[in-house]
């Protein structure tokens, strides 16, 4: 075999690893699965009614911000499953070892991509009988899913990155969920516009609000303008920083 | 594997490491040969983990030479970790799957052939008495159990050499035992095995050659019997029933030494029966009747209080390693 084949190998068995601690943990399944979707029911029958979206209906806004919800909850769960493998000495023991170097570390990426994807879709598809209603064409949704994975993959990289850098699993935990804030911040629930401009200088220029206009437009069939390539700038910039941040620490740093 | 002729297996020369302005570890140096047992003996913050994170390829030295299984550590790390396996000071076991998936996940990662992998999980879950649990979720298991499911783990790959740093840290004396069973018949089955300890008796029950380390030099090497022979703390104590008996039977020994609050004499002895028997007669020659006798060989203890001049930590702290979570100065090594 290759190194290339051992590469994919290694990677594979380390994101089974982490499908498996998914299906097994009560906890990143709420927080992955769960909370998105009770997320998106409280705001579309519990807030939904008094905001105002421009003549949007509120269900057709607020699933691209949900969906950005669910990055944001992924990051905690993912920073504290990387933060306790190395507590643990788990990624120790494979560093000690001939492995491809970094297969534990992709593992966690690709595995939280997988299952925040899951939950994502869920979101969609537990949308659509309450009043959810995208207009788009198959090539359009196609382009969604892609950003949709590549920011849960950047995301995920700038998870372990926190999960490795964190004292404890409370850290990484509490460090993380700065991510589920932001999409607040942003233009998911309500639009920029509401805020105060002081506010707006930020939001209407974070990463998250760029990702939804576009998330929005591929799936209502409207314009993205330039926040399609604005979005890809980010999410590339995010997933290389996290990528880097992480590979420092994995090399400098060992469990107690 | 033990002739005196075979090559080393694990080279060492003047190994240095400090964190921050602590020095660690200040020019070590350190032979082991195929097939031993070699312990690395000291107390809490000697050195130990900190030699054994160097030589498993965790972290690098400072300074010196390291060559394991014939590859330089530093320039050829995977070959190092292809004849290594390291078994740590807390059980680096996936709590969330189960003993079976544990070794089927080193399998994996060990690029066992595929038709081996379920074989050779099953042969060690036999071998380690994990058969029972082996479906169990290992967060469920017992100290004991956890540590051997670690060192199962470890062997998957069928290392040639083994890391075990305080292999029985925080486990009870029966779990203890069993650990130096398996010890025992990894080293006959050939294994070379690099073991840290702070445990006298263990270094003693296991070992063919010990280094004693302290605050980052080693101060002592040989087998357990060249080091307590390196001490004359030997010595036989004879008590009398008073005073009188004990005043001849010091005048009748030269080399003794009273104790007249206890009505004792301390007479040197390497333990050997002859010369107990021989003193005795000549007691018993002179009328002289011994009440009780106690014989004191030298243990690690007198070693390494004598190379040290401290004693050796009986308790050893275990609240940091066992809470879950890393010491605060986690990098700062032991």
């Amino acid at each position: 075999m290759s190194a290339l084949n051992y590469a994919f190998t290694d990677v594979r068995t380390q994101t089974g690893r982490v499908l498996k601690h998914t299906a097994r943990n009560p906890s990143t399944l709420i927080m992955t699965i769960l909370l998105p979707l009770i997320v998106l029911l409280l705001f579309n029958y519990g807030f939904g009614g008094a905001l105002n979206t421009h003549g949007v209906k509120y269900i057709d806004y607020v699933v691209p911000g949900i969906i950005l919800m669910g990055a944001g909850y992924s990051a905690s769960a993912t920073a504290t499953a990387v933060n306790s493998d190395m507590s643990e000495g788990i990624i120790d023991r494979f560093r000690t070892m001939a492995v491809h170097r970094s297969s534990v570390l992709s593992g966690h990426v690709i595995g939280s991509t997988l299952r925040t994807f899951t939950g994502i879709a869920l979101v969609v598809v537990i949308a659509l009988p309450i009043g959810f209603r995208p207009t788009s064409n198959p090539l359009r949704w196609l382009a969604a899913v892609g950003i949709i994975l590549l920011m849960l993959y950047a995301v995920a990289w700038l998870s372990a990155a926190i999960g490795l850098g964190a004292p404890n699993a409370s850290g990484a935990a509490s460090t993380a969920s700065l991510l589920s804030m932001l999409p607040f911040l942003s233009g998911a629930f309500v639009p920029t516009s509401t805020m105060p401009g002081w506010l707006q200088a930020f939001t209407s220029n974070q990463p998250m609000t760029h990702i939804e206009d576009t998330l929005r437009g591929l799936m209502m069939d409207t314009p993205v303008g330039d926040h399609a390539w604005i979005s890809l700038v980010w999410l590339a910039g995010i997933a290389l920083v996290g990528y880097l941040w992480s590979r420092s620490l994995f090399n400098k740093k060992t469990a107690a | 594997m033990t002739t005196a002729s075979s090559p080393p297996t694990i080279v060492v020369n003047g190994l240095r490491k400090s964190f921050a302005k602590h020095v660690v570890l200040d020019g070590i140096d350190l032979n082991v040969q195929a097939g031993t047992i070699f312990s690395l003996l000291g107390p809490n913050g000697s050195g130990k983990t900190t030699t054994v994170r160097i030589l498993s390829t965790l972290i690098p030295a400072d300074g010196g030479e390291v060559i394991i299984a014939g590859h330089d550590l530093k320039t050829d790390p995977d070959g190092v970790r292809r004849s290594i396996a390291v078994t740590g000071q807390f059980s680096a076991v996936d709590k969330l799957l189960t003993g079976r998936e544990n070794l089927l996940l080193m399998a994996r990662m060990n690029r066992l052939p595929k038709p081996e992998i379920r074989s050779r999980a099953d042969e060690l879950l036999e071998r380690f008495d994990l058969v029972d649990a082996a479906d169990k979720y290992a967060v469920t298991y017992s100290g004991g159990m956890k540590r051997r499911l670690d060192l199962a783990m470890s062997l998957v790959g069928r290392p040639g050499i083994i890391f075990l740093d305080e292999p029985t840290t925080g486990l009870d004396p029966r779990s203890r035992r069993t650990l130096w069973e398996i010890v025992r018949e990894l080293a006959a089955d050939g294994m070379t095995i690099f073991l840290t300890t702070q445990l006298l008796e263990e270094a003693d029950q296991l070992a063919d050659q010990i280094a004693v380390l302290n605050h980052g030099k080693l101060v002592a090497e040989g087998t357990p019997d060249q080091l307590k022979s390196m001490i004359l703390g030997g010595h036989i104590t004879l008590r009398f029933a008073d005073q009188q008996q004990l005043d001849a039977a010091a005048a009748a020994v030269a080399d003794g030494t009273p104790d007249t609050e206890k009505l004792s004499l301390q007479v040197p002895s390497d333990g050997r029966v002859e010369e107990l028997r021989s003193l005795l007669d000549r007691l018993s020659g002179l009328s002289i009747t011994v009440d009780k006798l106690a014989i004191h060989t030298p243990d690690l203890d007198d070693v390494f209080f004598a190379l040290t001049g401290t004693e050796v930590p009986q308790q050893p702290d275990e609240d940091a390693r066992h809470s879950g979570v890393a010491p605060e100065n986690a990098t700062a090594g032991k």
